[in-house]
């Protein structure tokens, strides 16, 4: 059978690509038309060498399990998902304002502390943020900049406006599949691009090179630049090695590092040679056993020392993630308008914090209408999703709520938007969500587009690559 | 480049020349066995002493039967030093190193894993073992064409170098072991059996094991003995398995590296050893013992590598500031005084060589 539009029924959510059944979108109707043209066994053909082309370019992830850490091929679906120019034109400028207000409100908060004592947000929120490392007191980083990398997640409401779910401002991953889902789309629908005058997405590794360049505590034009992974164990080992191989950078773990002088030095076989910047991918608490855990393996001894002494650049920078808290999120309106001065251009989902009494009894009082999400989790782990949860679920939840407010925010069910994948024999209606990367040095980039993310379980929220999610490639397109 | 990065692609190069020998090493066994009378009480245990890993095979199995022991050697995935353990270790240095080498080599590595994962088992049994260990050998012969033909030969290129050939000399020695086993009392017996003498029939397999039989043939002599076939498997320099070729590899790679001179000392003297054997004298007496001597000169050299160009680094290029120079003096003193060279990082996806073999009485 080949794909019909008219039986595909997105139901209550936006679709992406098709407004109505047999309805596509004006700047989808290309795409749609072309799909219904591909015979079945056409379309099987294509599915194939998606997956041909993923396994040859050894595109994977690992995923931890009993059976040990295994490698597995980047679950990906062909129709592209497409955004137009005019629309993400104004979304990029509200990411671009997101990332400078939070970037603004990190300096702030780890030098002066004007937004606190503006009581614009609650001190506390700060001092008991687990996020919160006050060894990075009295730094101002080069440019202001503390989260040079980030990802922010969008979604797209029943309305069909793009809102901010949250920011990734620790160590985002992400963007190498979103680089390779193009390139993916490229080998199998090479046609699709004679249609469609797409924005390119290739200059990323560039541009992050030309980011770190710019935190080189020695202004050089080829700065060593270097990407700091945990190992071939974690799970975006395989981004951390793209990353590096594109920038030209070296890639290495802690153990190739040694910090002497208060400077960086890696381990070569010429002896050691002197690091400039670090694109680090640990977190925080591993980067350095004399500071943060003693027991870290993953870090380097020193390294606090030298970045504290501006020795060496690190991205992002210690500390940042005291902005990515999801309590902090609630408040980022606030943040924008506080150091901008301006609304914000890509709303919030609202939501209401635990921390906040009234707020609090509310969400216990509708658990089963609400989402519930600890401060500090990634990956979609430690939450309660309200409507499919059980009695006992919630009241269990409930308890932790009460033991540790300040720990928990709640937010409506969004209903997430959705678009086609390819199914069996025909397009099915799976949710999805949006994360652009956005790049702040002495300038700032945003990505055309981001990496689309797929709740391949029919009716799943679920979008975490970690917990079964696919994704798709995404098209900024002219209209 | 990275230390650490040029002890993969060394572990690299060194697993990848593992796979390929302990194949025609294993290969060339079972075809001298399949050529012994029935009944011959020699059996498979004695590739446990060639390999030296009778005590790990011991401490798991009781029996010494073909399919055990070619199972154990093999297949079985906790023996680390079995073939399909060397292709997940080949695999796993290849897939952390993927930036420095050519991702046809890196295809060419899965596609090999892969093969062993789905088809090792099959050469358990006698019927497919032959062909399933000329491909793995043709496979390994492939991708060293691979890397010669499609990588820059630079440092990663050197140090994979380096890892071949120091295991394919290495593993040349253990294959010339077989041939000293048939020279063994007990074997005397059979000699009269077979039509000419027997341990001729094991000479010509293990040239034939190694490829150099056509070579042998035309360098060396038409008659092959096995004071020919050891003299050539040691000190021919022109047959790219012999011993003291792989030795002046070695060296060559060795002047394109700083600091080389200590591991070049260390080459020269596993040279000296082999070029100064009699080898007559010791097909009379005492092979089995100069070829465990020599292979732990050859160990030597390895660890001499290591120390030079994997381990912790000590010298840090001239500092900028007067008042760091001091607090690095200080700093040093401090240093020299620490009891301990820094323990080896446990990330590292390389493991050692089998211990040193224990033999049979």
């Amino acid at each position: 059978m080949k794909i019909d539009w008219k039986s595909y029924h997105p139901g209550n959510f936006f679709d992406e690509l098709i407004s109505a059944p047999g309805k596509p979108r004006p700047a989808a109707r290309a795409l749609c038309r072309y799909l219904a043209s591909l015979s079945p066994e056409e379309l099987d053909l294509r599915k194939a060498s998606v997956i041909d082309a993923i396994k040859t370019m050894g595109i994977s992830f690992t995923v931890y399990s009993d059976a040990g850490n295994i490698d597995r091929e980047w679950p990906f679906d062909i129709i592209p998902r497409i955004i137009t120019a005019s629309e993400w034109s104004v979304t990029s400028r509200g990411l671009e304002q997101r990332l400078r207000a939070l970037n603004c409100f990190i300096n702030d908060v780890y030098n002066e502390g004007k937004i606190l004592k503006d009581k614009v947000v609650p001190r506390e929120l700060i001092t008991e943020s687990v996020n919160f490392r006050k060894e990075c007191k009295g730094i101002k980083p080069l440019h202001g900049v503390w989260a040079h990398v980030c990802g922010t997640d969008l979604i797209r409401g029943g309305d069909g406006l793009f809102y901010v779910l949250e920011d990734n401002l620790r160590v985002p991953s992400g963007v190498s599949y979103m680089l390779e889902n193009r390139t993916v789309t490229k080998r199998v629908f090479p046609e699709l691009f004679e249609n469609y005058d797409i924005h390119p997405i290739t200059e990323y590794p560039g541009q992050l090179f030309d980011t770190l360049a710019d935190i080189s505590p020695v202004p050089k034009d080829y700065p060593e630049v270097v990407v700091l992974t945990p190992g071939i164990y974690n799970s975006a080992y395989f981004e951390h090695s793209f990353l590096a191989q594109r920038m030209g950078a070296e890639l290495v773990q802690g153990s190739d590092l040694v910090v002497e002088n208060d400077h960086v030095f890696m381990k070569t076989i010429n002896g050691l040679s002197p690091v400039d910047v670090i694109y680090r991918r640990i977190d925080d608490l591993f980067l350095d056993p004399a500071v943060f855990n003693p027991e870290s393996t993953l870090g380097v001894k020193g390294l606090m020392k030298a970045w504290l002494k501006g020795n060496v650049g690190l991205a992002n920078a210690p500390g940042a993630g005291v902005a990515d808290d999801k309590v902090i999120y609630t408040y980022v309106p606030a943040i924008i308008k506080y150091y901008l001065d301006e609304d914000p251009i890509i709303p919030n989902v609202p939501s209401y914090i635990c921390s906040d009494k009234t707020q609090m009894q509310h969400v216990l009082a509708n658990l089963d209408k609400l989402v519930v999400k600890p401060a500090n989790e990634s990956g979609g782990y430690g939450m309660l999703m309200g409507p499919q949860a059980s009695k006992k679920e919630r009241e269990a939840f409930a308890r932790k709520i009460r033991a540790n407010p300040r720990n928990y925010m709640a937010q409506p069910l969004i209903s997430l938007s959705t678009a086609p994948i390819l199914g069996d024999r025909n397009a099915e209606p799976r949710h999805i969500d949006l994360r652009p990367f956005i790049l702040q040095g002495s300038k700032t980039y945003i990505t055309a587009g981001g990496l689309t993310r797929v709740a391949m379980v029919k009716g799943s929220y679920v979008v975490n690559s970690s917990q079964g999610g696919g994704s798709k490639d995404t098209w900024i397109v002219e209209d | 480049m990275l230390s650490s990065v040029a002890e993969r692609v060394y572990w690299l190069g060194r697993y990848m020349e593992r796979v390929e020998n302990s194949a025609r090493l294993m290969d060339v066994y079972s075809s001298m066995l399949f050529d012994m009378p029935r009944g011959s009480r020699f059996g498979w245990d004695i590739l446990l002493d060639i390999t030296g890993l009778r005590e790990s095979y011991e401490e798991k199995n009781n029996t010494l039967t073909e399919t055990a022991v070619i199972r154990f050697l093999l297949a079985d995935a906790n023996n680390s030093s079995s073939i399909y353990s060397s292709l997940k270790m080949l695999r796993e240095n290849a897939r952390t190193t993927r930036e420095v080498i050519p991702s046809e080599a890196w295809e060419q590595i899965n596609e090999l894993y892969l093969l062993a994962k789905d088809s090792i088992a099959s050469g358990i049994g006698r019927k497919s073992r032959r062909e399933l260990f000329m491909e793995i050998i043709s496979d390994c012969q492939r991708l060293g064409g691979l890397l010669s033909g499609c990588m820059s030969h630079n440092t990663a290129y050197t140090f994979i170098q380096l890892g071949r050939m120091l295991e394919r000399a290495d593993m040349t020695t253990r294959i010339v072991d077989v041939g000293s086993i048939s020279l063994l009392p007990a074997f005397a017996k059979y000699r009269k059996q077979v039509g000419e003498p027997f341990e001729n029939v094991v000479w010509m397999n293990i040239l034939r094991s190694l490829s150099g039989y056509q070579a042998y043939r035309q360098n060396v002599a038409n008659r092959i003995n096995g004071e020919g076939v050891v003299r050539f498997m040691l000190q021919d320099d022109e047959f790219p398995r012999a011993v003291t070729y792989c030795l002046d590899a070695i060296n060559y790679n060795l002047e394109h590296l700083p600091n080389h001179d200590d591991v070049q000392m260390a080459v020269v003297r596993v040279k000296r050893i082999t070029s100064e054997a009699n080898v007559f004298h010791l097909l009379e007496k005492g092979l089995l013992e100069f070829i465990d001597e020599l292979q732990i000169s050859i160990g030597d050299i390895h660890e001499e590598l290591s120390r030079t160009w994997f381990g912790p680094v000590v010298k840090a290029p001239a500092p900028p500031e007067v008042s760091i120079v001091v607090e690095k003096a200080i700093a040093k003193s401090e240093q020299l005084e620490a009891p301990a060279r820094k323990k080896a990082p446990a990330k590292k996806a390389a493991t050692e060589k089998a211990p040193a073999r224990k033999r049979k009485a």
